[in-house]
């Protein structure tokens, strides 16, 4: 039996080891040289890779990742560097493409670990140099050994805004403000569901507590009014605070996000059913506990299948190798499938608390002023947009998302909407008086990311 | 409930769609009803080519009249749909494909359509990023390219004005004729009578046609497509080759938008579907570098097909049914339908409401398959 | 933009160009690292002329740090390393 496992964060790492442990040698592909994921993706060789320092509380496990990733390729067919850029559900073909060499890999079922990105909500003045995802930042630093500026500040919201302010602050950098969208008030309602997270909750305390302690400004229920910039740089960050008051800071970088969202494109390809998960305000891959789709042989785990972080995409790579085993006719250990289960379930509801506790500021993407660019890629900014959503727009009104798309380009260019998608839909949702999710979303369409044309072979040109 | 009305029009394209702005133009009270969203096949995601050069001798006379309203777009639709006339450059590649071009030079004499051969010696000259495989070409100046996501909905959009009523998302399940009128049942049950129907249904216009008993012998055709990032603007004319296996034009803003070859589809369940297939647009990029070699390295950032309805020969379905007095069909227009729609639109209102129409329509008499056999 | 080297900064020198002019980095850079942190300021402009762009998301799906790197074409900077000797230009 041919499987394929797509991905090498901590999904895909537990995904392969599952299935080795079954005696199967799955094809492996990553992108990325060296596997890992983002969270847990390593320096570079010449940089030093002590766990401690790079991965703080998370060493153990990063380490014990990294060690099963390692032990794994060689018995795999491990391919990294390797992005795959189209599959076909109904020949069961994945296109891919490494060092700009096209190849094909065959399958009978495939596990799609392909992660997430950051969501961000634009913010005028988000183009300029200097501003970043809070992915960015803290990749910069924990596999560059860099800060995004020598005077950063942070806005947004959710755990990775004070994990990654507290890693720099740390690090040395000057953190000139943490700033986060979500008011008190929202947190600590949310605050009872998040003791059932237990030690990431407590890290989350912990972090906080740091920075204050070490007198870090930090503003909550903020409103961004302005990345502020002089030629290719970043000078000044303005916002209002809970109580509408104009407040400013200097600083020279920036780094936005709000959560994360799924990096689904693969699954949308294969033509996997998408829903809308009110409580992640993310557009999400259909798929039940385990990991299974309703196409048959095609298997989801980790952020990609919806926003769980990385300890839960260990368990639900396991769990999605286990289901894939079964279908395949293999006895599997039903216990370890029920412990899986029963921890899964558990992080669910966890996640539920975490999510109503930094939830995706939908107001502030559609109340963003015309002129602010809204697609980074096709410069095109909020207003032409919401222009679309008007009956005597010349092409009449668009009523969804792909329409609006199809007249505006919004999410047509370099990134196929990644990145503006979620605030371009609050924003046409909002013109058109409809809620979000009655617009669809965005919709996939190959190649993944941009590849090259290349000279065909000399014989191959008529 | 049936809603009845002067015209009913199945099918939300290009030729649909003007069909429903001429008619409503001439105070005909028309119902459009469109599956999808209007321009969502082969109207609206083709590769925007507006182009007569190359054409079938028969499709000319229909092209010079859709042409005249291309070039009055912004006056009949409020924008101009991005058409530019940038000129339509068809390449030869050998000695045969150059002998095809000159030949095609008469043809366009007796249509009164521009072209100009460019020779051996002045196409590397004239178009100095061509690459050494090219030998010749022919430049038909008056053609050119448009945004055919933008097309069919900015005709919807001003044929509503004038009264129609363009209805999305209405599947037509059921066709029937009373004797007297046309009865059309949606998906959803809702009910429409005229009497007359305009079958104007791309791919699916061939079971429309057999739902009143002559079937023709239609295939999905689904051209494969693709569009780069944006690269500094320097192919000024849209580029096709004899032969078609390869076609390309660059947009102002940059983006290089690239055809050939086709996807894959399924039209036989209840949702259609089709899709770009990736060893075919790896082919035609290939055969794209050996037109522009400095395409090389250029990103390419989504491909996409649609569905459109193929005739054995090539050429639509437009007139008068052969089977049903009040049914006209214009279908099947073989994957270049995009040039063609809105003159096709204006070319059914005189048919119907005027009994003729100037431009000759024989070759396209749905009994064809028929006559033959 | 310019990135502040915080720690490890202390590895082997490499040497680049950027537009023909000389710019120091350090063995395990990636491309975009290099240049930002190496004083070019800004990696591309956006062709709709809305200024200049230095990449935002570093992990190669945002694709806004596109370069060009002599013999090797576009790259990413975000997720290409930096070598001795590479010739870049912004993309």
């Amino acid at each position: 039996m041919r499987i394929a496992v797509v991905g090498a964060g901590p999904a895909g790492v537990r995904a392969v080891q599952t299935l080795v442990a079954a005696g199967h040698r799955p094809a492996w592909l990553d992108e990325a040289p060296d596997g890992g994921g983002r969270i847990y993706q390593r320096p570079p060789a010449a940089l030093n890779r002590d766990a401690k320092m790079l991965y703080g509380f998370e060493a153990k496990r990063a380490t014990a990742l990294h060690d099963t990733l390692d032990a794994m390729k060689p018995r795999t067919d491990w391919r990294p560097d390797t992005f795959v850029w189209h599959i076909r559900p109904g020949v069961k073909r994945l296109q891919t493409l490494h060092r700009g060499v096209q190849a094909v890999v065959d399958y009978d079922a495939v596990l799609l670990c392909t992660g997430a990105m950051d969501r961000v909500v634009p913010v005028p003045g988000w183009t300029l140099p200097g501003v970043t995802t809070m992915g960015a930042a803290q990749i910069a630093l924990k596999t560059q050994g860099c800060g995004i500026g020598s005077r950063v500040a942070f806005l947004g919201s959710g755990p990775l805004l004070w994990l990654v302010a507290y890693q720099y602050a740390r690090a040395g950098a000057d953190v000139v403000a943490v700033l986060d969208t979500t008011s008190f008030a929202t947190k600590a309602r949310a605050a009872f569901g998040l003791l059932r997270g237990g030690a990431t909750f407590a890290k989350g305390l912990y972090y906080i507590g740091w920075l204050r302690a070490h007198g870090i400004r930090i503003d909550e229920g903020v409103t961004p009014v302005a990345i502020e910039g002089a030629g290719s740089g970043v000078t000044g960050l303005d916002w209002r605070d809970a109580r509408g008051r104009a407040q400013r800071v200097d600083c020279d970088a920036v780094g936005i996000g709000w959560g994360l969202r799924p990096e689904a494109q693969l699954a949308d390809l294969a033509g996997i059913p998408f829903r809308f998960d009110a409580i992640q305000h993310n557009w999400v891959p259909e798929r039940d506990l385990a990991g299974r789709t309703s196409v048959e042989g095609h298997y989801l785990a980790g952020d990609g299948a919806g926003i769980g972080g990385a300890e839960v995409a260990e368990l639900a790579g396991a769990r999605a190798a286990l289901a894939l085993l079964q279908d395949a006719g293999a006895a599997v250990d039903a216990a370890e499938a029920a412990r899986l289960d029963r921890a899964l379930t558990a992080a669910g509801r966890f996640r539920v608390a975490l999510e109503r506790a930094s939830p995706y500021p939908a107001h502030l993407a559609a109340g963003l002023p015309d002129d602010t660019i809204l697609c980074r890629c096709e410069g095109l900014r909020v207003g032409e947009l919401r222009a679309a959503a008007a009956e005597e727009y010349p092409a009449g009104r668009a009523p969804e998302m792909n329409r609006a798309k199809a007249f505006t380009r919004t999410g047509m260019g370099r990134c196929q909407g990644r990145v503006c998608g979620a605030a371009a839909a609050e924003i046409l949702a909002a013109a058109l008086g409809v809620p979000v999710d009655a617009i669809g979303r965005l919709r996939g369409q190959p190649p993944v990311k941009p590849i090259p044309i290349v000279a065909p072979p000399a014989e191959a040109v008529p | 409930m049936t809603t009845s009305c002067d015209v009913l029009i199945v099918g939300g394209g290009g030729a649909g769609c003007s069909a429903a702005l001429h008619m409503a133009q001439r105070g005909q009270r028309v119902i459009l009803l469109e599956r999808g969203l209007v321009g969502s096949q082969a109207s609206g995601v083709n590769y925007g080519g507006v182009r007569q050069q190359g054409r079938n001798p028969a499709e000319l006379p229909i092209a010079r009249r859709s042409h005249a309203l291309w070039m009055r777009m912004p006056e009949l639709v409020g924008s101009d749909v991005e058409f530019s006339v940038t000129g339509h450059l068809k390449l030869a590649r050998n000695d045969a494909e150059e002998a095809e071009l000159i030949a095609y030079l008469d043809t366009a004499r007796e249509h009164g359509l521009a072209l100009r051969m460019v020779g051996r010696n002045s196409i590397h000259r004239d178009y100095p990023w061509l690459g050494p495989k090219v030998v010749a070409g022919s430049f038909a100046p008056e053609d050119g390219s448009a945004n055919p996501r933008l097309l069919s909905s900015s005709l919807a959009r001003v044929a509503r004005l004038a009264g129609a009523e363009i209805r999305e998302h209405t599947k037509v399940t059921g066709f029937a004729h009373d004797g007297r009128l046309f009865r059309l049942t949606a998906e959803d049950g809702t009910e429409f009578s005229a009497p007359v129907l305009l079958n104007m249904a791309g791919y699916w216009g061939g079971a429309v046609a057999a739902a009143f008993g002559e079937a023709v012998p239609i295939k999905p055709l689904s051209p494969n497509m693709a569009v780069t990032e944006p690269v500094p603007f320097f192919i000024e004319p849209n580029l096709g080759v004899v032969g078609g296996n390869v076609y390309l034009r660059q947009i102002p803003r940059g983006n290089i938008i690239i055809g050939g070859g086709h996807g894959e589809s399924d039209v036989s369940g209840g949702r259609a579907w089709a899709r770009p297939l990736p060893e075919v647009t790896l082919e035609m990029l290939g055969l794209a570098v050996a037109l522009v070699p400095s395409l090389v390295g250029v990103q390419v950032i989504r491909s996409w097909t649609g569905i459109d309805g193929q005739m054995p020969d090539r050429i639509p379905v437009i007139g008068p049914s052969g089977t049903m007095p009040g049914l006209f069909h214009a279908f099947g227009f073989s994957g270049h339908g995009f040039q063609l729609g809105p003159g096709v639109g204006a070319i059914m209102t005189e048919l119907v409401l005027d009994g003729h129409t100037d431009v000759p329509l024989a070759p396209f008499r749905i009994g064809r398959w028929r006559d033959a056999a | 933009m310019k990135l502040r080297r915080l720690r490890d900064a202390g590895r082997p020198r490499i040497l680049l160009t950027l537009e023909g002019e000389a710019l120091e980095a350090q063995a395990g850079d990636t491309l975009l690292t290099a240049l930002l942190a190496g004083g070019a300021g800004h990696l591309r402009d956006s062709e709709f002329g809305d200024g200049p762009r230095a990449g935002f998301c570093l992990m190669g799906a945002c694709q806004d740090c596109w370069v060009v790197v002599e013999g090797q074409g576009r790259v990413r900077a975000c997720a290409t390393l930096a070598e001795d000797g590479m010739r870049v230009k912004r993309g």
